[in-house]
């Protein structure tokens, strides 16, 4: 489990920054979730994986914490999905404001050969 | 009373939260009622952090005991619940926080707030992202309030809009949504390695880690530190800032003064509280130092390079970060006293130079395209009926010219370092700690310095004078005409700054305790985690 869920993790941020340094903005866009979803199973794995193990104690198993996992990255990565969220949210209607305004779907708001 | 008064240290959090929802909910109609809740909210927050300012030196009975003051909320206990630490550091930076927001926010009522909209609700927001940031003392609440900040100042880079705003806009949150990115990968490897996420506890966890959880743990630091260093405008991670800063309006251009502040102040709580984990490298030492020295260069070269005021204000922004940094990684503690002392002078310089230049541009030639960015917020309107009808009605100060002439010579001072003003004061007595520091410095770290220092104020005075004289000796056109609420505020930034030099004894012995219990790490750790036995490894 672990190497697959090392895998997703590495490609999805490859995938991310490749797509981050591209010249178009849907491009830095699409960089940007994938990185964010990237850090969020990060996060996620940071609370070490366990299976079958859940974060709220459970009156019939008793308190003993090696019978749960840790509840604390999994509220961490609730935060920061909303907060990626939102975010990416208002990126992209900057975004569009951008296109509208320059005319050109360009990071640097004009076409590189056009000076 | 004392039953109210231990609630104080949210009050910097709650104040402008509940004003920035209440501003959202009334409608954009009501003027003058929505600028005096702003208005009032902001001098009740000014108010607190003054008074915890007096609270945290002691002259006031403070609510808590010893000499850092931790607010529990919720009342959970500090490894479990979330505190908010309050120290002398803490409260000046809240208390700069402030006094900056009041002149921005009164400047801004002029007429920039009608640029575009929900601009009131947004500033209140940034004022919360900031005085959290600097309250608080836990590593993803500071994370939470970095965004809470961030946020805001997304959408205030962008009031009024045009396609430079946007543009730059868009680099500038791009930039810092990947920082935001990092931040969460440090503050999630950190937390896999110590198990906590409390400054406190993370202090102690840190000096007592094995082997290969130090390995990991200073990868965690190192992407925190390089978050920090982006915030804070260190090179080479500041190539947006300039645009950035130079594309905003002008009110929020000066409340943005500080935000560079807040990564300083980030890495420089975590230097101090890793000292005992041996400091992994973005936090301090030789490393840092020489990052600073590098931006003083990229900051000097950018001011002598900048053909319009907005940019050298940008350039000069980052060259002040270069002169913290630096003085921060300097070996010894000896200077972080007259750095404190140097940061709050620039700070308010920079904010009135901000608010100064769209006030001296005015009328002139570049100024017409401001006035089109803001046609544009209107809508197509005609162009004679909406030429800022306040400006208009406005008092013309017969002694428009004079005024911005000496305002402007004034912030030249400051920002420069040429006494008698505060900035002259920050920087000798910098210079005076380089030389006089303890043998472990080299003299010749102190020599590095002190060129870099002088050469970036005598750029920067060659950059001033030059604009200067295009701005002021320009007889091509009509003298601007300035409103009271617009010419106060930057009165006002200036004037605090000559008090700061006029009471420079008092401010610096207060600059000075700041920086010895800020760098007493095992009292805060006491205060936050009180009588804590090491609870064995995560």
């Amino acid at each position: 489990m672990e190497i697959v869920f090392a895998l997703a993790v590495g490609i999805l941020a490859g995938s991310g920054i490749y797509l981050l340094l591209r010249p178009r903005t849907f491009q830095v866009i699409m960089g940007l979730s994938l990185l964010a979803y990237s850090v969020n199973l990060f996060i996620f794995a940071m609370g070490r994986l366990r299976m079958g193990a859940a974060p709220i104690i459970d009156p019939a198993r008793g308190s003993d914490p090696a019978l749960y996992a840790d509840p604390v990255p999994q509220a961490l990565v609730l935060t920061a999905i909303v907060i990626s969220f939102a975010t990416t949210a208002l990126f992209l209607v900057v975004l569009l404001a951008s296109r509208g305004l320059n005319g050109t779907d360009h990071v640097d708001g004009r076409e590189p050969d056009q000076e | 009373m004392n039953g109210w008064l231990q609630h104080l240290p949210i009050l910097p959090v709650l104040l402008p939260l509940c004003t920035g929802a209440l501003l959202l909910l009334s409608s954009e109609t009501q003027r003058i009622s929505r600028a005096t809740i702003s208005i009032c909210a902001t001098i009740a927050q000014l108010t607190v952090a003054l008074v915890l300012l007096v609270m945290a030196d002691g002259h006031m009975a403070a609510p808590w005991p010893g000499e850092v003051g931790v607010y529990a909320l919720g009342n959970w206990a500090a490894p479990f619940g979330i505190v908010l630490v309050v120290d002398r550091l803490a409260a000046i930076m809240l208390a700069l926080t402030s006094t900056l927001g009041l002149a921005t926010l009164i400047y801004s009522l002029a007429h920039w707030k009608r640029a575009g909209i929900h601009f009131l609700p947004l500033f209140q927001l940034l004022l919360m992202g900031l005085n959290g940031a600097f309250l608080t003392g836990d590593l993803f609440n500071l994370f939470v309030f970095f965004e809470v900040l961030l946020a805001a100042s997304y959408g205030l880079a962008l009031h009024g809009s045009g396609a430079a705003r946007v543009t730059a806009g868009m680099h500038y949150i791009a930039v810092n949504l990947v920082a935001s990115l990092l931040f969460l990968i440090a503050a999630a490897l950190i937390y896999g390695v110590t198990g906590t996420l409390n400054m406190a506890e993370l202090a102690q966890r840190a000096a007592t880690l094995g082997e290969e959880d130090r390995i990991l743990f200073n990868l965690g630091a190192m992407l925190l530190g390089i978050v920090f260093l982006v915030k804070a405008g260190a090179w080479p991670l500041n190539f947006w800032l300039p645009d950035a800063y130079g594309a905003a309006a002008p009110p929020v251009a000066g409340i943005f003064a500080i935000l560079t502040k807040v990564g300083i102040y980030a890495l420089l709580r975590f230097a101090v509280l890793l000292e005992d984990a041996g400091t992994p490298a973005p936090f301090g030492g030789d490393w840092l130092f020489y990052c600073g020295l590098a931006t003083i260069a990229t900051g000097t070269l950018g001011v002598l390079a900048a053909q319009k005021l907005d940019r050298l204000a940008g350039f000069l922004v980052i060259v002040s970060s270069g002169i913290l940094l630096a003085a921060f990684g300097f070996s010894g503690t000896s200077l972080t006293g007259p750095a404190l002392y140097y940061l709050v002078s620039s700070v308010l310089a920079s904010g009135a130079f901000f608010l100064l230049i769209e006030m001296a541009e005015r009328n002139r030639t570049a100024a017409a395209d401001m006035l089109s960015i803001t046609l544009e917020a209107f809508g197509l309107q005609d162009k004679h009926e909406s030429e800022h009808p306040d400006e208009m009605a406005g008092v013309a100060i017969p002694a428009a010219m004079a005024f911005l002439g000496l305002a402007f010579f004034s912030c030249a001072l400051l920002l420069t370092g040429l006494p008698p003003l505060s900035g002259f004061v920050g920087k000798f007595a910098l210079l005076a700690a380089a030389f006089s520091a303890p043998p472990e410095a080299s003299i010749q770290q102190a020599a590095m310095f002190a060129i870099a220092l002088l050469l970036s104020g005598l750029a920067g005075m060659i950059a001033l004078s030059r604009l200067g004289i295009r701005v002021f000796w320009d007889t091509e056109r009509p003298a601007p005409r300035l409103q009271w609420i617009e010419a106060g505020p930057v009165a006002a930034l200036i004037l605090l700054c000559t008090l700061l030099s006029l009471g420079t004894e008092p401010a610096m012995s207060y600059f000075n305790a700041a920086a010895q219990s800020l760098h007493d790490a095992p009292a805060y750790v006491g205060s936050v985690l009180p009588a804590t036995t090491v609870k064995g490894a995560p």
